[in-house]
């Protein structure tokens, strides 16, 4: 054991994370026989009411990295960063809800790359199901690991232990039920997550005497700097700890890297097409927002409460292993420590294991559902039976978490996973938004415009991480800034990459001929009859829902200015 | 996919989890309060009993509302 371990379980503690991981699996295998057809193991038979595809929905975006590296985030730039939960989340969100859901939904493909299938052909579904696949182990390897790291400085656990023990709960349950086990363990994840982690900021309030009170120690322990505001002080690259401008904020986190993510990334796309119809799937994806919007207070206020009560400064992680002090990425389990007794400890570790397997599970079933649909089928064996792709989807669940933990063991030679991480993301996902949503908007795009606006849009991401790691005097030209840090250069990458992509698309399309109108139906704008809601009740219309949800998120931003 | 009509309820193994945690947690409270347990901030609040009592109410509803064969 770590003698420099944050946390002691008791037993309690302990019998809290065993009955879960009891449970877990206990479910798991319950829906082993509810998962036979390709139907229910990769779509959950498309049977979900809103409430459970809308938890899943965000659930399997709350993952261990997520919450800590937030956190983490939190701590470094202050408020800033709940622009991840708000402009970089919230109108991506309800974008996918009432325009993109309908044309993913009526299509009834099984994934995104087999929507680019549908409308653009087998190149452009080819590619963007490779580099998914790859990304997906990528970021299941780096979730883990940094789950793992999690559970050895709080717990004193091994890292090996963490790793296989959690891995192989989550390959077991997935390959067991597929999306439908997935799905469930995510809404108990939520449900745990938010009941393990309320406690701080609930408790941290009552310590700090309330938001006020909040905002008065953190200025008075950083005079001079703004950890406390949204909006104010990104008039200029050097007024914020981020060292970012308001179009950073605007367009590559609140368009490229949100848009990104929120509607065209399968792992959470995914959820929300296991809905049982159209409508359910539309409200399940704004219940998802609000949930979404309502995050920051389990993260972003822990973050704000570390910068308030600490009694000593949190540090970069080399610094910290040098110093042997507490790093950035310990501002929640600090916290946790800080304020939950025996029992409540227990509760709080269980969340964050519930949040790393929700990201886990997420990876793997979107993983398995891209390689045998988008992959295995249409370029390896074209023809075989039902039970043949729902046990290749099994067995490649499992390769997928075996696959990750390599991953997770090579990220160990990075001394910052985040940045890693949000730099797969940007290269691989950013570009995706771009073709879709010129695929579901303007019928003129041509298929070979799609694919060159695709692969340029991936390699320009890769061409600009790499200039900057091997000069970074060019950080000037990509972020604007020599002040930006690495948070804002990846924003700022993000925007570029999709500009490349919209640029290359739009212009091989003018040169190229695209496919005829009537190929189209149910693919594009225009050409699709999208179902009207208006025969129902306002409260049941996702219109409505969403325009409440909007309203919320203006006046976050205004409360929050 | 026949048989998903019996399947049970995703709201049952919640309640039901949330139920028996709530029971260890109002436990672990109930005897921090006779013994506290140190290095907690606010411990005098006693979070876990209060805590662990919203579990169990939590858990028990969901638990008798969605248990398997109830109309």
């Amino acid at each position: 054991m770590n003698p420099t371990r944050l946390l002691t379980m008791g037993p309690v503690d302990l019998a809290i994370v065993i009955i879960y991981f009891a449970i877990v699996l206990a479910i798991g295998f319950y829906l082993k026989k509810y998962a036979r057809t390709g139907e229910d193991f990769f779509m959950a038979g498309r049977e979900m009411t809103a409430w459970v595809a809308g938890l899943s929905f965000i659930s399997a975006n709350l993952g261990s990295l997520e919450m800590m590296g937030y956190a983490a985030a939190t701590y470094q730039y202050g408020m800033l960063v709940a622009h991840a939960y708000w402009i970089a989340a919230i109108p991506a969100i309800l974008f996918l809800s009432i325009v993109m859901l309908p044309f993913y939904y009526i299509c009834k493909t099984h994934s995104v790359p087999g929507y680019l299938k549908l409308r653009f052909g087998e190149a452009t579904r080819g590619l963007s199901g490779i580099s998914f696949a790859v990304m997906t182990i990528l970021m299941s390897g780096i979730n883990m690991y940094s789950m793992a790291v999690v559970m050895k400085v709080i717990l004193g656990w091994d890292i090996n232990f963490s790793i296989w023990v959690s891995s192989l709960t989550v390959a077991l349950y997935v390959m067991a039920g597929g999306l439908l086990s997935a799905i469930f363990n995510e809404v108990l994840q939520f449900f745990l997550i938010w009941l393990g982690c309320l406690l701080i900021p609930i408790l941290g309030l009552i310590e700090t005497g309330g938001w006020s009170g909040l905002v008065a120690r953190i200025q008075q322990n950083f005079p001079g700097q703004d950890y406390i505001h949204l909006w104010r002080n990104v008039g200029s690259f050097t007024d914020n700890p981020m060292g970012i401008h308001w179009t950073g904020i605007v367009l590559g986190w609140g368009l490229a890297i949100s848009f990104g993510y929120w509607t065209t990334d399968f792992l959470v796309v995914q959820r929300v097409m296991a809905a049982k119809s159209l409508r359910a799937a539309q409200n399940g994806t704004i219940a998802g927002a609000f949930f979404k919007m309502m995050v920051p207070l389990i993260v972003i206020v822990p973050g704000l409460l570390a910068l308030a009560v600490l009694p000593f400064p949190l540090v970069g992680e080399s610094e910290a292993i040098a110093s042997g002090g507490h790093s950035y990425n310990e501002a929640l389990p600090l916290m946790l420590a800080r304020y939950c007794g025996p029992g409540l400890l227990g509760l709080g570790v269980t969340a964050l294991i519930a949040g790393f397997m929700s990201g886990m599970a997420g990876n793997v079933s979107a993983f398995a559902t891209v390689w045998t649909y988008d992959i295995y089928r249409p370029f390896i064996r074209k023809r075989a039976s039902d039970a043949h792709y729902v046990s290749m989807g099994r067995w490649c669940s499992l390769l997928g978490v075996f696959v990750s933990i390599g991953t997770a063991y090579l990220v160990m030679q990075f001394s910052s996973i985040i940045v890693y991480a949000q730099v797969i993301f940007i290269i691989f996902i950013v570009p995706l938004f771009g073709t879709v949503i010129f695929g579901m908007l303007w019928k003129r795009t041509s298929p070979a415009g799609a694919f060159w606006g695709l692969l340029a849009g991936i390699l320009s991401a890769l061409g600009l991480f790499l200039w900057v790691k091997y000069d970074p005097s060019a950080l000037k030209y990509i972020a604007f800034s020599e002040h930006a840090k690495d948070m804002s250069e990846n924003i700022y990458r993000a925007a570029w990459s999709l500009l490349v992509t919209v640029v290359v698309t739009v212009v091989v399309t003018w040169f190229t001929k695209p496919r005829e109108e009537k190929e189209l139906e149910g693919l594009v704008y225009g050409l699709t009859r999208i179902p009207s809601h208006e025969h129902y009740p306002l409260l049941q219309r996702p219109i409505f829902w969403a325009g409440v949800v909007g309203v919320l998120f203006i006046a976050v931003n205004v409360i929050f200015w | 996919m026949s048989e998903r009509g019996h399947l049970v309820s995703i709201w049952f193994f919640i309640g039901a989890l949330l139920a028996v945690y709530g029971v260890l947690i109002l436990g672990a409270g109930i005897y921090n309060f006779f013994s506290p347990a140190e290095g907690v901030v606010l411990g005098r609040l006693h979070a876990g009993i209060w805590w662990g009592a919203i579990l169990l109410l939590l858990g028990g509803f969901y638990t008798w509302r969605f248990f398997p064969g109830r109309p």
